[in-house]
């Protein structure tokens, strides 16, 4: 199980501290589906870093196991199995797709086999498994390309920062799809940041994280009803529309 | 040719045994073997060193391979070869130039090659650069290519020119002149580590309508390397020209990228860009997401972007 003890994280921004994580304690059991929500600027994504290592907390744990992480490296937390999907999917000038998944499977995959995850991402791998992840690809292709590598690394918890940015309605609606199946195959936990009411209905649970503070975490059931209508679930047209 | 030079040969012509086709290896400034085929006629040059390599009209997919192997200590050449390439023939030629020096003396290969592309003929060159050596050889390995390219009428040449390794010294300097619906592309690959220096330089004459040039040059400079990458483009015509220079600049190193544009005619549509940066941060951090560490990131990084 993956545990936050007492996580806190300040910054110094125009001579004044801030807290951006203040004091968040949490506990992310194995294989579960939890979505983390929240308006925007409250701290998710901040903690989502926290929990790969690209940040460091100013104070608290991060326990994996029981083992305490806090301390060690974003390749370290990668090989005891954390994976992490980025909100803005990061580019390469002359690295391929095929270059990445394989990185990602940490094998020798074969081309076939790099192909499976590209086609449950719902991209046609023919199209796709030789270009270079450039300026070329959309914002959607990037997004799906980086969902895809953390589906080929397989690993016990991924992370995803807001799947849904930047992409448009219709490769929105293949990435609920993507997204129902992963939950219904992959083995492990998956925690996912969202503002979106469709991914919140599929998640087992959820934490709703405003001002750096969890404010609510329980069942899907029972923090779904009470963000309807707020900023924290919207529905994809209301998002697109505002 | 014995192990090392054998080694030589794989690293720069991707060859492992002797080639289809037309060859000349040549080897400590000796010709060590060569073949002519019933298309491709390589001849010795009388008045200087060097081969004249004759392409008849209308040779298809056939290739000429000419390495060139410095083992020798000390050993200095200058050496000139003339490529004449038939009307309506498409061929591959193959160059190189390995330098294997174990001593304290600097070794060092200046190649000027000419290419004479006759009407509606179609090259691709490749050309790459290795050195390597003992740990505790102190003497330089040195190349100072000197390309030439007389395009005429619908010709097309691509050229691709690599140096990724073990070359202390490099000026390379190049000079394309396009006849009308002549296209020209050059891919320029380029590592230089330690206090190793390289200097590149393009000069191409658009002189024919619908003539094309695209020079595309990728580096990474690390150490405390010096990389100097100077490209002209000339439109004289109705013509399109693009120049691209980018570059990863890692540790001590200097770059200097230095591209030039000139229109002498309303109808040319020259572009040039230039990037010099750092491996940035995020792409380091996504690859360590994905389980490597940062040495490994960056290595991958450069693979990459060199590829």
């Amino acid at each position: 199980m993956l545990s936050v003890r007492n996580l806190s994280l300040g910054v110094r921004e125009n001579e004044e501290d801030i807290e951006i994580i203040k004091n968040i304690t949490l506990d992310f059991p194995d294989d579960r589906f939890i979505a983390i929500t929240g308006p925007n600027g409250g701290g998710k994504s901040t903690l989502a870093r926290l929990i790969a290592g690209i940040r460091t907390p100013s104070a608290g744990q991060i326990l994996l196991d029981g083992q305490d992480i806090t301390a060690l490296s974003v390749t370290e937390r990668a090989k005891l199995g954390i994976s992490f999907a980025f909100q803005q999917p990061v580019r390469f000038k002359g690295l391929q797709v095929k270059d990445l998944i394989r990185i990602a499977a940490g094998k020798d995959l074969s081309i076939v086999d790099a192909c499976e995850y590209l086609s449950a991402v719902g991209l046609c791998a023919r199209d796709y498994i030789d270009r270079e992840i450039n300026a070329s690809l959309s914002g959607g292709e990037l997004k799906r390309i980086e969902i895809a590598t953390v589906l080929a690394r397989g690993t016990r918890i991924s992370v995803f920062d807001e799947p849904e940015a930047g992409i448009d309605l219709w490769s929105f609606q293949n990435l609920i799809q993507v997204f129902k199946k992963m939950r219904e195959t992959v083995k492990g936990t998956i925690i996912i940041i969202s503002h979106q009411e469709r991914i919140l209905e599929i998640a087992d649970s959820i934490v709703v994280i405003s001002g750096g503070e969890v404010t609510d975490e329980g069942p899907r059931d029972a923090i779904l009803p009470k963000l309807l209508g707020t900023d924290a679930a919207l529905q994809a047209c209301d998002r697109v529309l505002s | 040719m014995d192990i090392i030079e054998k080694r030589i040969i794989e690293e720069i012509a991707d060859l492992h045994e002797v080639p289809e086709g037309a060859y000349n290896f040549r080897i400590n400034s000796a010709t060590d073997s060569r073949r002519s085929t019933a298309n491709i006629e390589i001849r010795t040059k009388e008045d200087k060193p060097g081969i004249d390599i004759i392409i008849k009209p209308g040779t298809k997919h056939e290739s000429v391979h000419i390495p060139v192997v410095i083992s020798e200590t000390g050993l200095k050449e200058v050496v000139y070869n003339d490529f004449y390439i038939g009307e309506d023939s498409d061929v591959v030629i193959v160059a190189g130039c390995g330098i294997y020096n174990c001593g304290n003396q600097d070794a060092q290969h200046d190649g000027v090659h000419r290419f004479f592309v006759e009407k509606n003929a179609r090259v691709k060159y490749v050309e790459k650069h290795y050195g390597s050596g003992t740990e505790d050889a102190t003497g330089k390995r040195i190349m100072n290519p000197r390309t030439e390219v007389y395009m005429k009428e619908d010709t097309s040449m691509e050229m691709e020119m690599v140096q990724i390794k073990g070359v202390d010294s490099t000026f390379r300097s190049t000079l394309a002149e396009l006849s009308a619906g002549a296209e020209l592309t050059v891919h320029e690959r380029l590592m230089t580590h330690e206090d190793q220096d390289a200097e590149s330089e393009y000069t191409v004459e658009l002189n024919g309508d619908g003539s094309s040039a695209n020079v595309v040059s990728r580096s990474v400079a690390r150490g405390t390397s010096h990389q100097k990458f100077i490209s002209k483009l000339h439109g004289n015509a109705k013509c399109a020209g693009h120049s691209e220079c980018d570059s990863i600049i890692m540790d001590g190193a200097r770059i200097e990228a230095i591209p030039e544009i000139t229109a002498t005619s309303t109808d040319a549509a020259l572009i040039h860009e230039a990037a010099i940066g750092k491996i940035a941060g995020e792409q380091i951090t996504k690859l360590m997401t994905l389980g490597l560490t940062e040495q490994e990131a960056k290595e991958q990084i450069v693979n990459g972007f060199l590829k």
